[in-house]
């Protein structure tokens, strides 16, 4: 009697497997923006956390550097389509940022450098999901791609990973971002392709 | 006549009035028209517009200090304008 092994044994998943609906895969990391690259120095740089009831929560650079630091390889979904398999990114963890963080928030304004805004569920942010990232593929992140350094919820369209990022505005009702305004989806999960309003 | 204060029920038109107004100004060249800047309060015609883009969607700076002073978006069924940065939009129109 013959047997098929290879369907017992399991097998690592496909590229397709990876592939969100309407997205096709790219070697490129290509660059959009909605404004000018932000050149932020790291003496300049600070990011901060507030609470729905004005608690700020602040760290300069070098102590996000002393923040317990992960590297993960994550897949990244675009919205315009591309998406790009086995990036390495290294950062620190939204679990580790707002372990000390007291709210009842449901729901976050992310802020860029340059007033770019998006929002997200705080869920989203945790448990694993979201990092704020100062490292790709083993070298500091490049301005262009939102260095010094980038929200990475990677589980989300891309849009939702503001480059730039500053601030993490938590809130108890949500409230649209920049895209979000005009026409984008408020959630934009690739799987379901939720591109735009409606979808 | 006296204009309320705020939207309500008062108002004596919905936007269909705009209608034709508006369909006159997105028939003509919109990239002379001149927009005034919300932020710094300079003019720009919109031709001079930075804009960054296309996509996600096209995002036009004031060539002044950078703030955004129009975004359009094309979804598939339906287009996206914010002139929220700007406090006017002046188009040439022929003299009557």
């Amino acid at each position: 009697m013959d047997f098929v092994t290879r369907g017992f044994q399991g097998r690592p998943r496909g590229r397709d497997d990876r592939l969100p609906p309407g997205q096709y895969l790219t070697g490129d990391f290509p660059v959009l923006s909605a404004g000018p690259t932000s050149n932020v120095d790291h003496d300049e740089f600070e990011l901060w956390v507030a609470t729905e009831d004005g608690t700020r929560h602040t760290w300069s650079w070098a102590e996000l550097m002393a923040l317990p630091a992960e590297t993960v390889t994550v897949d990244i979904h675009c919205v315009t389509s591309w998406s790009k398999l086995d990036t390495e990114w290294r950062g620190v963890s939204l679990d580790t940022l707002l372990a000390d963080v007291e709210t009842a928030a449901d729901f976050a304004m992310v802020h860029s450098y340059g007033g770019y805004t998006t929002n997200l569920p705080l869920e989203d942010l945790l448990d694993g999901q979201a990092w704020v990232a100062y490292g790709y593929d083993g070298d500091d992140l490049r301005p262009e791609h939102g260095g010094p350094a980038r929200l990475l919820v990677p589980h989300l369209y891309f849009w939702k990973s503001a480059k730039w990022v500053r601030g993490i505005e938590l809130m108890l009702e949500d409230s649209p971002g920049f895209w979000e305004q005009l026409g984008y989806h408020d959630y934009g999960d690739p799987w379901r392709e939720q591109r735009y309003q409606g979808d | 006549m006296t204009i309320p204060d705020g939207p309500g029920p008062t108002a004596a038109y919905d936007g269909n009035l705009m209608a034709g107004p508006l369909s006159e100004l997105f028939a003509l060249d919109v990239t002379v028209a001149v927009v005034r800047c919300r932020g710094c309060g300079a003019d720009a015609e919109v031709a001079t517009l930075r804009v960054y883009g296309p996509e996600p969607g096209l995002v036009g700076r004031c060539p002044g200090c950078d703030d955004v002073l129009v975004r359009v978006v094309r979804t598939p069924d339906a287009v996206w304008l914010d002139l929220g940065g700007v406090t006017s939009l002046q188009v040439p129109a022929p003299k009557r």
